[in-house]
């Protein structure tokens, strides 16, 4: 199978004023492949270091040593991200704009022409159900109406690898089902979806492959049916006892 | 360049849906026609005092659209996150920071076009005549100011934390290079010595500000400024201006964002 991400020994520590000076290693020792077409769950309670390998992915974030790699290129690149599309945690979108300009704005970034941006955006609009309201400006949104408004920019060149960060958080019961629908059709395409989350239900229905994080470090990898049966327990018993929790009798 | 103007765009767009602006421009209106409505004799000494009102505050509201939409665009960005998605497209740092300098400079035209045409009406309702030139001068060279401002803001956002700081720095900064730029030398003069250095210094190194203020050609129907002096000037602003911005990319070039 093609290799489509790829982070080798990554290391991301922050070093800031706020900290006194001292140092905070939020991934340490990261290894990870993802191929093509592949569900990957990234996995790990709060704090474990998801979005700092995420962005690090993006090129937000310097690696303090290591790499990785999107199809091939150094995500330090800008060419990198042509053909990824990416979902941000709890992003308030330019609320001055209607669904349809500020999807407009975002193919005018990735140079798309005229014609097939409209085609895109029509396209998009109905995969995420925001045709009703492509014309209302987004601050008339709910919070479930601009997650999706988020996944419909993060779909709008058409990408061929998705980064989700924690992309059902915050939403009811309804809105988890929709994004995880929207994946499974993602999937069917053929494209390759990595996301994070702490909710590991909905994990075990989606990934092919997940990855587990605590404090930064990787605790196991592997396919998700793999998991289950040398743990004979479930993804959420498993993921419990990796983090080192016993519940109490 | 398709990413800048794009990026520009939602600059301008957002300064057309917002409030503010039109707050500033019917306040202006409304101060104008109040000192307007004073004056019941058509003496051209008060037309003329009509007139410097008038651009006093058109002044001063160019001087607050141009920092004020400057100073919230990138930390609207990262406290809405939209930084983020942004980033994550094949958009490069540099035109980041070029899309929203010209998005807030052409946005600050376009106000600037909307008051000196209230400024124009006033004039002529007044004088009956139409200096289209001696407009499109005044106009011209305060729109380069605010370029200068507008670069120098851009950069300020991105040294200074907080916005409301950087707002308040930026307008004491550019008001004080209008009032006293022209003199700060002779204020060296007069001052002890590793001061008067120091003065002397930066009356060399900040942009003169207050060469663009030709308020007086249109307040009294001067003789038009040659254009190859206008053009000068304008390369003396859009110098200024890329050295701010260039400054800007410096810092902003390696910074983590999270
Ligand atoms: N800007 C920052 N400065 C210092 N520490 C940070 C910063 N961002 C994240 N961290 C720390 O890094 C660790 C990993 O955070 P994060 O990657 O956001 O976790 P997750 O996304 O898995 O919840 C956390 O302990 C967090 O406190
Ligand atoms: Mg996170």
């Amino acid at each position: 199978m093609e290799t489509t991400l790829s982070i080798e020994n990554l290391r991301v520590e922050y070093r800031s004023r706020d900290l006194g000076e001292s140092t905070k290693v939020a991934v340490r020792a990261l290894n990870l492949r993802v191929g093509q077409g592949e569900v990957f769950g990234f996995l790990g309670p709060n704090g474990a270091g998801k979005t700092s390998t995420m962005n690090v992915l993006l090129g937000f974030v310097p690696p303090t040593s290591g790499t990785a790699r999107i199809f091939g290129v150094d995500v330090r690149e800008p060419i990198a991200r042509q053909r990824i599309g990416y979902l941000p945690e709890q992003t308030y979108y330019y609320k001055f704009l209607t669904a349809e300009e500020l999807l407009r704005f975002y193919a005018g970034i990735f140079q798309i022409p005229k014609a097939e941006t409209e085609q895109r955006i029509d396209a998009v609009l109905k995969l995420v159900e925001l045709d009703h309201a492509r014309k209302r400006q987004i601050k008339t949104y709910s919070k479930g109406m601009q997650q999706r408004a988020g996944l419909a920019q993060a779909l709008i060149n058409n990408p061929d690898l998705l980064i989700l960060d924690e992309p059902t958080s915050g939403l009811d019961p309804i809105g988890r089902m929709k994004v995880r629908e929207i994946i499974q059709r993602l999937k069917s395409e053929g494209k390759t979806v990595f996301f994070s989350s702490h909710e590991l239900g909905e994990v075990e229905t989606v990934c092919d492959r997940v990855a587990i994080l605590h404090q930064g470090e990787l605790k196991t990898e592997g396919r998700v049916s793999d998991l289950l049966r040398e743990h004979s327990a479930n993804l959420e018993q498993i993921f419990l006892n990796l983090i080192g929790f016993t519940s109490q009798p | 360049m398709n990413t800048v103007w794009a990026l520009a765009n939602v600059v301008v767009l957002e300064m057309v849906r917002r409030k503010d602006f039109y707050v500033l421009f019917i306040l202006t209106v409304l101060l104008t026609g109040t000192a307007g409505s004073v004056n019941l004799f058509n003496d051209r000494s008060i037309v003329r005092y009509l007139k410097e009102i008038c651009l006093l505050l058109i002044w001063v509201s160019g001087l607050v659209i141009a920092i004020t939409c400057t100073a919230r665009q990138i930390p609207a960005e990262r406290e809405h996150r939209t930084i983020f998605p942004l980033l994550a497209k094949p958009v490069t740092r540099a035109q980041f920071l070029l899309g929203k300098f010209l998005g807030c400079w052409l946005a600050t035209g376009l106000a600037l076009a909307l008051f000196y045409l209230f400024f124009g009406l006033v004039s002529a309702s007044r004088e009956h005549s139409w200096p289209v030139a001696n407009y499109l001068q005044a106009g011209w060279l305060h729109w380069m100011m605010l370029g200068i401002v507008i670069a120098f803001t851009l950069l300020g956002s991105i040294v200074f934390a907080a916005p409301s700081s950087n707002g308040t720095i930026c307008f004491v900064c550019s008001a004080g290079m209008l009032l006293l730029g022209r003199h700060l030398n002779k204020v060296a003069l007069s001052l002890a010595e590793p001061l008067q250095s120091l003065l002397y210094g930066l009356y060399f190194v900040l942009p003169h500000l207050e060469l663009f203020d030709v308020r007086d050609l249109i307040i009294h129907n001067w003789e038009l400024i040659p254009w190859g002096v206008v053009a000068l000037a304008t390369l003396y602003a859009a110098a200024y201006a890329a050295f701010f911005l260039f400054a800007a990319w410096l810092i902003f070039r390696r910074r983590a964002l999270n």
